[in-house]
């Protein structure tokens, strides 16, 4: 078991109050596997990610347990996580890409943020370069300045940067987002070439793009309003889910091959609800099309089938009634 | 309707303005009353250039742009102010289309300014909340709040609302879903959709073929401001001509199939030399006639409507 | 919202020590200028103590001059020239700042590079020169004219500033659909793109009238200030050409020096601590 959260609760301290961005949530990750966290913008999957590598206001920790290879995290102490980021645990923020400097060659980024890990670069670099091979860069990046590498490459370049000291678990927030869907296509097979060539033990992918994940990922862990909805093996997320949630929202996405005339896609009615003050129960309720008295009761995150959790009381009566 | 005649967009870069960067060159296409065309690109591509272009936003370098016959470019003052009474736009970013320091409904009050001074408050209500109401939005919900107090997606159906006050003949769309959320893009689309049967030509511009397909009925793709490929997008899909969009077409994520083994053949050869096929260091296709590299391959036609610019397809 | 917005401002601005500090001390000079004539019955230039040169007392707060002039009346009329100066100087250099920024800006190509070559020129041309030249035509120099000079010299900076601001909000999508509504250039600089940097006009009004305030003191100094007024920086002027300093008669020249430095420093003061309200990201929480 690489990563195994429990009961992890997350807020954002505002000027008006606590937003309640992630609450109770409960999952574990296995060794070798890519897990797709998927979601609406502002369904906590952003804050999740983040709180397990770095957890500073306005980002408040509240309750709960990160532990990693058997290893409790203490990802409430950013001065003790210092020890684990980058070496056992790692991030690829969303804008990473953007976030190079631009006045430093990338061979000497490289080497600074080694030395700041107290590692030796010149001891790395055979290392540095196999990995460059393995995204398809030339050795000659080590030589260039960032400006001078399109989108799609540095953001190759920063994955080879964060994965360099083979961490445990390596997050990707959004970083096929803003590229076009050929780069695209690229970066999220190099995901897979990574874990495969032992870079990195396990991926959490986050992203909004569900079909990005059913090209990739393992298992998709779906997230609502601050709340873990469903997770399951990917196959049975996209082909057999249970969470109304997930339904609609795979129902939602563009198809190749559907045209408006012939038949017409619908998005999911309504809005997110605010986690500022949000609602009682079941905090998909509102939108959700089978609703019941039931749900004004917060449904628990439970194993239905092997490995296949939901948070539902309606998937939880089909369930029993199969 | 709207034809667009061999137009180029020259950016004049360096320390000089010594060399010359075309964002687009020779593009050429035609919409038709109440068609939906696709212009399908990634980023770079030109594809914005085009639709600010037929917005009047940027000045075009060369080629000629005639709107039901008038070179747009020639227009001034009055026949200006109609022509933005029948050419809209709506862009990418909803959050960027508002000015933060102003409630939303400005964008309404702008109009009614410019256009409408005529009309009397109560009349002018009445329009604006019918409009709204035909994008599917109630006034009393998003009436009288700033930008940042409504979603992406209402935001996006306020900038069509505007379209609709102006009772506009064509709208350019460019990428207006791509930041919503899944759950709202396809509504918006949709909405998008709807307003076909009032007569209103679009321009769709995006990066994904998936939408391009769901709602056009023809497709022009782009790739470093040219067209490699474009016909009814029926033909296109089914029997897509140009390695581009064909490696285009393998590398959308999708939900029925995973990506097959494509040998996408990104190796990044020696970039591509001025004057040849601009798609030649990225092409998976080999060479053979030793041509590409030297000769821009012209659009061709390949079956009856549908249209492809690659020699090794057309055999030139 | 709006109002919400406006409030938030103005309570960050009344809790920011420096904005407060530096407010409290322009609010009292500003005061003293109107108030201070009305304390004392002499004019600026009457000899109203034959003793001349001597220290503060009851009966002259700032002490008088080697002629037996007081001091205290100089110093509160010299108050207002510099107020004037200040005013009048960082309004028109502000102003001009404004159109030509905003022209540049927003028109782009060849508009711009002409405006921003005349920038270049005015900002490198040596002021001091073109100012003696002047001086050498007109032999009675006022407050008004000392103003208008430094406002048509002191606007380069503002004018590259404002520009460099009109060019990125020019590019934003608003400014474009404003187009798309066969909005007129002009009012789609007044309605849209300024309104987003009324913030930064602000301070850069702030940092005009500091400036004028500084070179009308100098100028002052070095004896091309007005002719027939007071300023503080002429009381300095004469202080320091009737020997003030070797006869280590203080009161002369301390209080209008220590008034411009307190002037100008509460003004800067006041503008990094309104850059910090402006600013939520330089809010200290």
């Amino acid at each position: 078991m690489s990563l195994r959260v429990e009961n992890l609760t997350v807020y954002y301290q505002t000027l008006k109050g606590d937003v309640r961005a992630l609450e109770r949530a409960t999952f574990s990750i296995a060794d070798g596997e890519i897990m797709g966290l998927a979601g609406e913008s502002g369904c906590g999957k952003t804050t999740l990610g983040h709180s397990l590598v770095r957890l500073a206001p306005p980002m408040r920790f509240v309750e709960g347990r990160v532990t990693l290879d058997g290893e409790e995290l203490p990802i409430w102490d950013t001065e003790r996580m210092n020890d684990f980021r980058f070496k056992k645990i790692s991030i690829i923020p969303q804008y990473a890409m953007n976030a190079m400097n631009p006045t430093r060659k990338i061979g000497r980024m490289a080497a600074e943020l080694l030395r700041s890990r107290r590692v030796d670069f010149r001891a790395k670099l055979p290392e540095l370069r196999s990995r460059l091979d393995l995204v398809n860069l030339s050795h000659d990046v080590l030589n260039m300045y960032p400006i001078e590498l399109s989108g799609g490459m540095k953001q190759r370049m920063v994955m080879v940067l964060s994965t360099l000291l083979n961490p445990s678990l390596l997050i990707a927030d959004e970083i096929t987002s803003a590229l076009d869907v050929s780069s695209q296509k690229a970066v999220a097979e190099m995901l897979v070439a990574f874990r495969d060539q032992g870079c990195c033990k396990s991926v959490m992918v986050i992203t909004h793009d569900i079909s990005i994940l059913y090209q990739i990922a393992d298992t998709i862990l779906i997230m609502y309003a601050g709340q873990l909805a469903e997770k399951a093996a990917t196959a049975t997320i996209i082909h057999s889910p249970r969470h109304p949630y997930t339904r609609l929202l795979i129902s939602s996405l563009p198809k190749v091959g559907v045209k408006q005339s012939e038949r017409r896609l619908t998005g999911i009615p309504g809005s997110p609800p605010l986690l500022l003050d949000p609602p009682i129960g079941c905090r998909f309720r509102e939108r959700c099309p089978v609703a019941f008295d039931r749900c004004t009761e917060v449904p628990p995150f439970t194993e239905i089938d092997r490995d296949h959790f939901v948070a539902c009381w309606k998937a939880f009566e089909e369930h029993a009634r199969a | 309707m709207l034809e667009l005649e061999g137009i180029s967009k020259v950016y004049r870069v360096g320390t000089f303005g010594g060399k010359e960067l075309h964002a687009v060159s020779n593009v050429s296409f035609d919409i038709e009353d109440g068609e939906v065309v696709s212009l399908i690109g990634e980023s770079g591509s030109g594809k914005t250039t085009i639709g600010k272009m037929i917005l009047r936003l940027t000045p075009i370098t060369s080629g000629m742009i005639r709107f039901n016959g008038v070179d747009i470019s020639t227009l001034k003052g009055a026949a200006l102010k109609k022509y933005c009474c029948d050419v809209q736009g709506v862009f990418q970013d909803p959050f960027c289309s508002y000015n933060p320091i102003f409630k939303a409904d400005r964008i309404f009050g702008i109009v009614r300014h410019e256009f409408f001074p005529g009309l009397t408050g109560a009349q002018w209500s009445a329009k604006v909340e019918g409009a709204l109401r035909a994008v599917g939005l109630n006034p009393p919900d998003v009436l009288n709040k700033f930008p940042h107090q409504l979603s992406g997606g209402q935001l996006q159906r306020f900038l069509i609302a505007r379209a609709l006050l102006l009772d506009i003949k064509l709208l350019v769309a460019d990428e207006i879903i791509s930041m919503l959320d899944a759950s709202t893009r396809m509504d918006v689309l949709n909405l998008l959709a709807d307003l076909k049967p009032r007569g209103l030509s679009i321009l769709f511009i995006t990066h994904d073929l998936s939408l391009g397909y769901y709602i056009s009925e023809r497709a022009v793709i782009l790739y470093r401001g040219c067209v490699v490929e474009m016909g009814s997008t029926e033909k296109i899909y089914s029997n897509p001509l140009h390695p581009y969009t064909r490696l285009l077409m393998a590398s959308v994520p999708r939900l029925d199939k995973k990506w097959e083994e494509v040998e996408a053949g990104l190796r990044v050869r020696a970039a591509g030399l001025p004057g040849g096929c601009v798609y030649y260091d990225r092409c998976p296709i080999t060479d053979q006639a030793g041509c590409c590299d030297s000769r821009r391959p012209a659009l061709v036609e390949a079956e009856s409507g549908h249209l492809v610019a690659c020699s090794q397809v057309t055999g030139q | 919202m709006k109002k919400q917005k406006k409030h938030e401002i103005l309570y960050f601005a009344l809790r920011n020590n420096k904005v407060r500090f530096g407010f409290t001390i322009i609010l009292f000079f500003l005061l003293l200028t109107f108030v201070g004539p009305l304390l004392t019955h002499y004019a600026p230039y009457d000899y109203v103590n034959p003793k001349g040169a001597q220290p503060p007392s009851a009966k002259h707060w700032f002490g008088t001059t080697m002629f037996g002039q007081d001091v205290f009346t100089q110093f509160v009329h010299g108050l207002r020239a510099t107020f004037l100066v200040g005013a009048i100087g960082g309004a028109l250099g502000t102003f001009i700042g404004i159109v030509i920024g905003f022209t540049a800006g927003y028109r782009g190509g060849i508009i711009d590079e002409i405006l921003n070559m005349i920038t270049n020129i005015v900002l490198v041309i040596p002021t001091l020169a073109i100012l003696l030249i002047i001086a050498a035509y007109l032999t009675v120099r006022g407050i008004l004219v000392e103003s208008l000079f430094i406002g048509c010299t002191a606007w380069p900076w503002a004018a590259r500033a404002i520009r460099a601001q009109t060019f990125s909000l020019r590019a934003r999508d608003f400014v474009d659909l404003a187009r798309l509504s066969g909005m007129k250039d002009w009012r789609i600089i007044f309605s849209e793109i300024a309104p987003n940097m009324m913030s930064y006009l602000l301070l850069v009004f702030i940092l005009q009238f500091g400036g004028a305030i500084l070179i009308a003191a100098t100028l002052d100094f070095i004896g091309l200030g007005p002719t027939n007024a007071v300023s503080l920086g002429l009381m300095m002027n004469n202080a320091v050409l009737w020997g003030a300093l070797l006869l280590g008669v203080w009161w002369w020249f301390i209080p209008p020096g220590l008034a411009i430095t307190a002037i100008v420093g509460a003004l800067y003061v006041t503008n990094v601590g309104l850059d910090e309200v402006f600013n939520p990201k330089l809010r200290e929480m």
